[in-house]
């Protein structure tokens, strides 16, 4: 009978070297990058076609989104229908989301597929026609499903914690209320695609296990299309945070929870301070064995899960908590999101517990680095914000070096309540 | 298997650093007594509330660089743990002790109630359209347990959870013979055995539950409900009986619901929101459950719209697939799919680890090896078949979800 009261040795998760594989790099004839991780168990593919056409680059809201989202629904030989039929047909995933600097079009199909479906893709990029049509039923669908979701206190927070962030009129900050979308017209969706896909600025990065000429196929059907010709214009917006920083408010009077945000503005990745600030978010809500997650649904079960963690945009980001409360506890859930703060300022944090958040902190990196996709994942990420893999082992060793009396000074630099917006939406 | 019930299996993959040890109960909503309904799923949360010799789940783990989670649903509970595998260790101790018993804390039972009300709060009575599968599965399902939702039928049954209950029900059905153990990842099968012997080898078989749950009498008339609620737009919600996970006809039945509602070329979705434009969305799917179930239509009215006419227009589409025969080449769009559904689900050694234990549920863990082939067999004529015999009024509960004015 073993004896159970003893835990199992364990080799320490830091003593682990990770290494981030490096992609294969390509460039076709246009000058588009395209990045690739050849590998993996399955023979399918994903590839990623990232433009630089996020709301960052819109005239009016929800331009960007309207275009991305639209692109696949008609050219001037195919209907919305025929091209999913056909991309349905081939058992594949074509998908499109759209984010603040850039927008994506994403295929998933089985690597034997994958060169019926790229003359498909490609069409999207040299002739998408937004019929009048589809815009129609796509504003009278989304002006729908705004109006479903302001009747939930989590979506109306997240939309107004960014607002006290950013600023109303700033990229990060904005958000769509119905006349948004009526005043969206074809014309102006054709010219965005004409300057943000037809001729914008485009990289690949794509991962699975590739064909053998892959890359011939990929200059093939993208290496003569007008990318990346010229340079664009980054627009510059500034951000114009809230002036109040408390907030509370009625969204349903009948409402059983309240959803909390409290929010700090925070710098972006290429701050020194990011990689330490990583690991105190980590420990401080970061993760299921965090102290807030302990102390608010743990110990006193205010919440079914509270996490923290840091927005990362391009140029500018923000330090924040979020959780969904029963209404009577929210007042006490946020006051012990203060004495959390105040504990990390004030305490010593233990060497145990800092070695567990170093330990987890290190075993999911190698958990995420489990596979292609994951591994090109991180590469996106790398290279869209303008970092390479020093940045990787640089967090790697921040997490696997960093003391407890650092982390004390990055709470007290910025674990202050004063600089956090406080939002409760019941 | 061990000598006490447990049935170990093993999925070498030396591609990862990692190793997942995936424990499978063969115990769900499903198993609940009508009067204290959610208490498979409060059980789950009081897994992680400390066992006999060890007195937190989560701390060790992560001390081993490992993370984990679990989910319940009416027929199973499963959880699952990835850590470094030269730690793997650490997960067989932690959970061999927590079958073995678990520490039953009053703290631990107090808390958690608190939080599954908050997570019934959160997603079912705090979000438009959240009541919806409370009132569906009580109109379809009159005996069988499928007619709660793994949350619970009320929050009461919750509240009133007492320690008392939560032993019977441990001793009942988590045990070595009701529980399915697969590890996988940088794994050799001599070490799981090895290990399997030492930490679950000693863990009294207990007694195999035998699952004895009332059969649904076949419908015989259509049912219909109408409720009013405060939501922006009014929706309706259509279910269908269907056959089990195990009948060779789940596999026809499946290609049915994609060609009805899978994805922006299936039929639903083009007649009706891109083409009659009554409806923003419509989706068509199942629950896949283990015992005869349902299958469903959702969808989400175009303001305005009159309520009978969508309905109608619902049912026209279900009348072509009745009497008309599907096309070839889409029978081949709906397989092409699953095909590929199937290779990227197996992409994570997490996910292979979870569905090599539910098939070894259904039977035989190897049956996900072949399940591709039963997709592959179904004609166009078998389509029809399942369309009459699934997609019959009489056999149709149906629910008209109203905003209120």
């Amino acid at each position: 009978m073993p004896d159970r009261s003893q835990a199992p040795h364990i080799k320490d998760a830091i003593e682990y070297a990770i290494t981030l594989k490096k992609p294969e790099i390509f460039t076709l004839d246009n000058g588009v990058k395209v990045y690739n991780v050849n590998a993996g168990t399955e023979e399918v593919v994903q590839i990623e076609w990232i433009f630089k056409a996020g709301n960052w680059f819109e005239k009016s809201n929800n331009l960007a989104s309207a275009t991305n989202f639209l692109i696949k629904n008609g050219t001037s030989k195919k209907s919305a229908y025929e091209i999913n039929e056909y991309v349905d047909f081939y058992g594949a995933y074509l998908n499109r989301s759209c984010y603040n600097e850039t927008a994506v079009v994403t295929l998933h199909c089985l690597s034997r597929q994958l060169e019926s479906l790229l003359p498909m893709v490609q069409e999207l990029f040299l002739d998408a026609v937004f019929p009048e049509e589809e815009l129609h039923i796509f504003r009278q669908n989304m002006k729908q499903k705004l109006e479903v979701n302001l009747k939930k206190c989590d979506f109306v927070a997240g939309r107004k914690i960014d607002e006290f962030l950013f600023g109303s009129k700033h990229p990060y900050g904005v958000y769509s209320i119905e006349e948004d979308y009526d005043a969206l017209d074809v014309d102006a969706l054709r010219n965005f695609y004409a300057t943000y896909y037809q001729q914008g600025h485009c990289s690949i990065f794509s991962a699975g296990i590739l064909p053998a000429n892959y890359a011939q196929l990929m200059n093939g059907f993208f290496g003569s299309l007008p990318f990346n010709q010229s340079s664009i214009v980054v627009q510059e917006h500034s951000i114009v945070p809230a002036t109040e920083k408390k907030w509370n408010i009625i969204n349903d009077p009948e409402g059983v929870q309240g959803a909390i945000r409290i929010a700090r503005p925070f710098p972006t990745r290429h701050h020194p301070d990011f990689p330490k600030v990583q690991v105190l978010n980590t420990l401080f809500g970061g993760f299921f064995g965090s102290r807030l997650m302990n102390n608010i649904r743990e110990d006193k079960g205010y919440t079914y899960g509270i996490y923290s963690f840091l927005v990362n945009h391009i140029h500018g980001g923000a330090w924040m908590i979020s959780t969904e409360a029963g209404r009577d506890v929210c007042e006490a859930t946020v006051n012990e999101v203060y004495n959390e703060m105040q504990a990390l300022r004030d305490g010593n944090i233990d060497p145990e517990e800092l070695l567990l958040v170093k330990n987890y902190l290190i075993g999911t990196l190698l958990g995420d680095l489990d596979g292609p996709f994951h591994i090109i994942a991180r590469w996106k990420n790398l290279v869209l914000n303008g970092l390479d893999d020093s940045f990787f082992y640089h967090s790697v060793d921040t997490i696997k070096n960093i003391s407890a009396e650092e982390l004390k000074t990055m709470a007290n630099k910025y674990l202050q309540p004063e600089d956090f917006y406080e939002l409760v939406v019941v | 298997m061990l000598d006490n019930g447990l049935k170990v299996l093993v999925h070498i993959d030396q591609s990862t650093p990692m190793a997942v040890v995936n424990v499978l109960y063969d115990v769900g909503a499903r198993d609940e007594d009508p009067q204290q309904t959610g208490f498979a799923h409060l059980f789950e949360h009081l897994m992680f509330g400390g066992s006999v010799n060890i007195p937190d789940y989560d701390e060790p783990l992560q001390v081993a660089g490992g993370e984990n989670n679990a989910y319940t649903t009416n027929d199973l509970t499963n959880y699952y743990c990835q850590l470094p595998s030269e730690n793997l260790e650490t997960a067989f101790w932690l959970e061999s002790d927590r079958m073995l018993s678990l520490a039953f804390s009053k703290k631990s039972l107090d808390v958690q109630r608190k939080v599954v009300c908050e997570e019934f709060k959160e997603h079912y009575i705090n979000k438009p359209y959240g009541d919806v599968w409370h009132i569906m599965r009580e109109l379809a399902f009159k005996e069988h347990a499928y007619r709660w939702m793994t949350i619970g039928k009320e929050l009461s049954h919750v509240e009133n959870a007492q320690l008392e209950d939560v032993k019977r029900f441990f001793f009942k059905h988590y045990t070595p013979s009701n529980a399915i153990l697969v590890v996988a990842g940088n794994v050799s099968v001599e070490q799981v055995r090895e290990l399997a012997e030492k930490w679950f080898g000693d863990i009294p078989s207990g007694e195999k539950y035998k699952r004895d749950l009332p059969v649904e009498p076949e419908q015989q008339e259509e049912r219909r409900m109408t409720v009013h609620r405060k939501v922006p737009a009014d929706a309706i919600y259509k279910t269908w009986h269907m056959c089990s996970r195990l009948d060779d006809d789940y596999y026809t039945t499946d290609l049915l619901t994609d060609i009805l509602g899978g994805g922006a070329s299936s039929r639903l979705y083009q007649a009706l929101v891109k083409e009659q434009q009554l409806f923003t969305g419509i989706n068509c799917y199942h629950f896949g459950s283990l015992d005869a179930g349902l299958l469903a239509i959702d969808g989400q009215l175009v303001k305005g719209v009159d309520i009978k006419k969508a309905e109608d227009a619902i049912e026209a589409e279900l009348d072509k697939i009745r009497h008309g025969l599907v096309d070839e080449r889409e029978l081949q769009k709906v397989q092409n799919k699953t095909e590929s559904v199937m290779a990227f689900e197996d992409m994570s050694v997490m996910n292979r680890a979870g569905s090599l234990a539910f098939y070894e549920l259904l039977g035989d863990g190897e049956i996900m090896n072949t399940e591709f082939k039963k997709y592959q067999d179904v004609t166009v004529h078998d389509l029809k078949r399942i369309a009459n015999v699934v997609l019959q009024p009489s056999n149709s509960n149906t629910l008209w979800y109203l905003a209120e004015n």
